[in-house]
């Protein structure tokens, strides 16, 4: 094992090695281990390549706001990119592969872009690449793809599954710090049902900082907590499961890491908790701020927490000389890690002109202490090798350099408000700590008007260990109470205050450095913006934040700034003269980090990504070889092609044999609702343009629908079964939508009418018997009169047939004669059979969707959803004759009175047929003479439904046209995508003119 | 995600069991209306930035249209209540004037 494997290490276990491969390399690490601890325990501080310049870049953080160390995770089935060195847990056998570079880690082709840094500005995609034109396509946009890109795009289907799980809790305790802990604690003991979860593997958070607890060590404190919390039954608590996103009305989502460490462990690899929560106790800590100074994205250079994680943590110490860079106390802790683990500390450099205490203790252990300095730069190849003290003050003059492998940075501390700001919580600029924090003046609020997040520990600003567990042990005890629970009196846990010296804000390090430095001083790392940035954008005009943020790109890679926000946002303050409040943050959304696609998706996949609805016939059809088509959630067979015969074949001799011999339908999915009430024959003259109150019981009508604002909605046939009752046929997509639609007035407009509406399409199974034999095959099966005189078109009757108890509707959608039998569904695939059966000899075949609909364009009949696109009206189909004019008011009258509805200049249905015979292409528009304001041809027409009709053997198509009824015989031109033209004869929409229902 | 409990059956819904119906308690505009006011009926709604009264429907639970007052900034809702009246009732109106004194209930178009 490497060197830089050191003593200690408290998260891992040394008599487990663990094997792995970086970049095809063999390593090892040990259990506990992140893949960024074992990278750094195996001396691999070069870990990718930077976003635009390719630089080279090195682990920074120990967590989740690590920008540079991403890495493609596994391969094939289990292939992962932008996987988080720094939270990926290691195990045996893992493998991982740097991002983002051509050909190698080490030799990159596109570092060449760092060398042209100073014509890749910030906007450089808006302003570069506009001109000239041709310039994009050739040079610009293969150059950009060849570089640009991060991680890889998986190549397979992912080979893991994932589960959704829905609670409802009162409390959701988000991170298991200490804050947290005392948080869940107060409210379970209150009897509160408390959800608590933790990102990371382990509880407590940073431990090794923290003092005695309640007089005991701070680890053993949280061991005892832990299992307390366990024990409490209506407590659950989560590692390895982060609170991504909080959404209105206490909603929130977290996404639990089962086997992500462990990928031959049994069972789904992430769980998607979706939780509504009454109250929310944030206690999701802080992140360390970099510092912003020349060459501060080389490897090497790392967040002084992260190092000092590194080094108790996992016993790895990222460097064997490290200078501390600080603006605060907590770097000091850092050095004194380092010391305590016998590591080199050449320097602690303190942009504070006065340190106070922390500095004695540090000279006292024989650290040296340089208040007043920070770093005129850092410099080396490919990592650090030298730093360069400058006064803080000053524009950078070198006053020393000093040889080091490793700089630790403190740049103070962030809290992470994001879950306090993902539902609308306001933050306030803390002066004294030089960072946001909640406003608690101005919290998200829940259904109830109420504060439903509390922030808690470090996320509220609180950084030391007494305030922690005050804020949090008192917020548990709120959460609690807002939620119906009476917490027992009690004392919370306790430990020492810890006073430090305020921190001196430090945003471009030293404060007079010129604009050569300025442009070396990484802001954002992983999609490499600069200070110089953002000050360029400032002057260019981008002053709001939100602006700043588009402009440059700062903050908008998959890290979400959360290194960068602060820093970027300092620097625009300062480049407009403005304090920091006044230009205030970018708006923080949902998630926390990334969630993976396949937790989103949960068991939603496969067959099980939606419900499909099947007809009784379905598995007879699919033994016949139908050819699917979906509509709406229903599978309906589209043709039934026979071997060697292809779809549009089958199509075709569907429609020959129905017109000549007998077809048969699968019409099940027609929407069937029945209406039924003293007020049913009223309520269905509001609901149709035609008037269905005259319908004598027995017969049936022809129906339109239209929503308030006059546009054709659904169509169908209506039968009155009695006096009260009607069953309305709505289309197959139109049944819930119809039902809704007529809920909708019956609850909201008309509550005092008696009816009684009930969508009753899945209670029945219906064939349509179609075609010139169609009596003849109704006949052999035998049964009631289905005569002319006993069933006239347009009507209907109950009685028996084949031996199946049924009704029958003598409708047409085809021209042909045609019955509609309706059964029970469960006899609906006996009646299939005995149809086929009892046709055999007519020659009767089954017939699919694409054939009813050619044969319903033949006879110019419309088709929701082709002719109709919600904004055509029934006169604009030459339907008038279906609009009652005895009525005084249907839902749409008042509307297609407007001036815009009656204008004559409306396109109108017509027919057409090209002149060469050819099929319309789907879509089409006819154009005229004219052009408009940007020089694009006017348009006249265009072609709403189009086939190829075998009865005629030619291109059909029906159209909208504008005056088309007045201009029958006129010729127009459609002009396809690929630059041809078709021309085609305006003719009246009903094709066949012969064959009778 | 908003949660509200439908006057009818008494559930507590997620949002993704309800069907938002814009503002509530509108007029229907009839056959004999003027231009002007049909079109206030179809398009003209009231986009309050505070108290709103609006339709939902329990779509994927008892089927049945209810009325909520909820406020647009916050979403703080004050109530819900059965869509079969014609004006939000007087302890809906009572909880909001409790919780934004000085409100009033804005009539007309
Ligand atoms: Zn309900």
């Amino acid at each position: 094992m490497s060197a830089r494997r050191i003593d200690g290490g408290r998260l891992i276990d040394r008599t487990k090695p663990l094997r792995f491969t970086f970049n095809g390399r063999k390593m090892e690490g040990f259990q506990g281990d992140t893949l960024a601890s074992a990278l750094l325990a195996n001396g691999q501080m070069l870990v990718g390549r930077s976003f635009k310049y390719h630089r080279p870049r090195g682990i920074v953080t120990a967590g989740p706001e690590e920008p540079n160390a991403l890495v493609n995770l596994g391969k094939d089935k289990r292939f992962e990119p932008n996987a988080r060195a720094t939270t990926t847990e290691l195990f045996d056998g893992l493998e991982a592969r740097s991002q983002n570079h051509w050909p190698s880690l080490e030799r990159d082709i596109g570092v060449l872009n760092d060398r042209f840094a100073r014509f890749l500005p910030a906007g450089f995609y808006y302003k570069t690449f506009i001109h000239p034109r041709p310039f994009w396509k050739h040079v610009f946009e293969p150059f950009i793809r060849q570089s640009a890109g991060l991680g890889q795009a998986p190549r397979h289907r992912d080979g893991d599954t994932y589960e959704h799980v829905n609670v409802t809790v009162d409390v959701l305790v988000s991170g298991g710090g200490i804050s947290g802990l005392a948080a869940a604690l107060a409210a379970g003991k209150a009897g509160a049902r408390v959800l608590l979860v933790e990102q990371s593997a382990h509880w407590g958070g940073r431990l090794d900082d923290a003092p005695d607890i309640d007089g005991q060590p701070a680890e053993t404190w949280v061991a005892e907590t832990v299992a307390a919390l366990t024990n409490l039954e209506n407590v659950t608590v989560k590692l390895r499961t982060t609170h991504s996103g909080v959404y209105d009305h206490g909603y929130c989502l977290a996404v639990e890491r089962l086997t992500d460490h462990d990928p031959l462990g049994p069972g789904p690899r992430q769980r998607l908790w979706k939780v509504r929560a009454g109250r929310i106790v944030a206690a999701t800590g802080a992140i360390e701020r970099p510092l912003s100074f020349a060459g501060n994205d080389l490897p090497g250079v790392m967040l002084a927490a992260a190092v000092r994680d590194y080094l108790t943590g996992y016993g790895v110490a990222p460097g064997r000389r490290t200078v501390v860079v600080t603006n605060n106390d907590d770097g000091y802790r850092t050095a004194f890690a380092l010391k305590d683990q016998g590591l080199e500390v050449p320097l602690i450099l303190d942009a504070r002109s006065d340190p106070g205490p922390v500095a004695e203790a540090a000279r006292e252990l024989g650290l040296k202490v340089a208040p007043g300095k920070g770093l005129a730069g850092v410099s080396g190849k490919g990592r650090v090798e030298k730093a360069a003290v400058a006064a803080i003050d000053g524009s950078g003059a070198v006053l020393d350099e000093l040889a080091c492998d490793c700089i630790a940075m403190a740049g103070g501390w962030s809290p992470a408000v994001h879950l306090w700001s993902h539902a609308g919580g306001k933050l306030h600029w803390d002066e004294t700590d030089a960072m946001f924090v909640p406003d608690p003046d101005k919290p998200p609020l829940g259904a109830d008007g109420k504060a439903m997040v509390r922030c808690v520990g470090a996320a509220a600003g609180e950084l030391g260990a007494a305030e922690a567990l005050e804020t949090g042990w008192a917020a548990g005890l709120w959460a609690a109470t807002e939620t119906g629970h009476k917490p027992k009196r009690g004392a919370g846990p306790k430990a020492e205050p810890d006073e430090e010296t305020p921190i001196a804000p430090v945003w471009v390090m030293p404060r007079g450095a010129d604009p050569e430095k300025r442009a070396k001083m990484w802001l954002d790392y992983q999609n490499d913006v600069k200070v110089s940035d953002v000050e360029l954008a400032q002057r260019e005009g981008y002053e709001s934040v939100e602006h700043t943020k588009r402009y440059t790109t700062l903050g908008m890679a998959t890290d979400q700034g959360k290194l960068s926000n602060i820093n970027g946002l300092a620097v625009l303050a300062d480049a407009r003269g403005e304090p920091i409040p006044a230009v205030g943050t970018t708006t923080f959304r949902p998630p926390y980090t990334p969630l993976t696609m396949g937790a989103i998706a949960g068991e939603a996949r496969g067959d099980l990504f939606q419900p499909i609805r099947r007809t009784p016939m379905h598995e007879h059809h699919e033994r016949m070889g139908a050819h699917w088509e979906p509509v709406g959630h229903w599978r309906r067979p589209y043709a039934f092609p026979r071997s060697g015969e292809s779809v549009e074949e089958a199509v075709n001799r569907e429609i020959v044999n129905t017109r000549q011999n007998v077809g048969l339908l699968d019409a099940s999915t027609l929407g069937k609702i029945l209406v039924k009430g003293p007020d049913a024959a009223r309520f269905l003259d509001m609901l149709y343009t035609g008037m269905m109150s005259s319908l004598k019981p027995g017969r049936c009508r022809y129906g339109l629908m239209c929503s308030e604002n006059g546009f054709l909605i659904d169509d169908g046939v209506v039968a009155r079964i009695d006096e009260d009752t009607f069953l309305c046929h709505t289309t197959t997509g139109g049944a819930d939508r119809i039902h809704a639609h007529m809920e909708e007035w019956l609850q909201t407009e008309w509550w005092d009418w008696q009816v009684h509406t009930l969508n009753i399409t899945e209670a029945w199974a219906q064939i349509g018997v179609v075609g010139p034999k169609a009596r003849d095959l109704l006949e052999a099966l035998g049964g009631m009169d289905l005569s002319e005189e006993a069933l006239p078109f347009m009507s209907w009757a109950d009685g028996e047939i084949g031996g199946f108890k049924a009704r029958i509707y003598r409708i047409s959608f085809s021209g042909e004669l045609s019955y509609e039998i309706a059964v029970d569904a469960g006899h609906g695939a006996a009646l299939w059979e005995a149809c086929l059966d009892a046709g055999e000899s007519l020659g009767v075949m089954p017939y699919g969707t694409e054939a009813l609909h050619v044969m319903r364009a033949e006879k110019g009949f419309i088709m929701i959803g082709d002719e109709t696109d919600g904004t055509v009206i029934p006169q604009d189909l030459g339907l008038s004759w279906a609009i009652s004019k005895k009525k005084d008011d249907y839902l749409g009258k008042r509307a297609q009175d407007r001036l815009f509805m009656t204008d004559p200049n409306r396109w109108k249905l017509v027919g057409l047929e090209t002149l060469d015979g050819s099929v319309l292409p789907e879509g089409a528009y006819a154009v005229d003479d004219s052009k408009n304001a940007n020089g694009q041809r006017e348009t006249q027409g265009r072609v709403t439904s189009t086939y190829y009709s075998p009865s005629l053997k030619r291109g059909i198509a029906m159209g909208l046209v504008r005056h088309g009824p007045d201009r029958m015989g006129e010729v127009l031109t459609f002009p396809g995508v690929d630059g041809t033209e078709t021309k085609a004869r305006i003719v009246e929409p009903v094709f066949l003119k012969e064959a009778g229902a | 995600m908003l949660i509200l409990t439908c006057p009818y059956c008494g559930v507590a819904a997620d949002e993704t069991e309800l069907a938002p119906g814009g503002e509530a308690h509108l007029t229907r505009a009839g056959v004999e209306s003027s231009d002007e006011d049909f079109e206030a009926y179809l398009f003209q709604r009231k986009n309050p930035k505070g108290v709103h009264f609006e339709r939902w429907r329990h779509a994927n639970g008892c089927g049945k249209w209810f009325h909520a007052a909820r406020c647009t900034v916050t979403n703080e809702v004050f109530g819900t209540y059965p869509a079969q009246t014609l004006e939000p009732p007087k302890e809906i109106l009572d909880e909001i004037v409790a919780r934004r004194p000085g409100w009033t209930l804005e009539t007309g178009p």
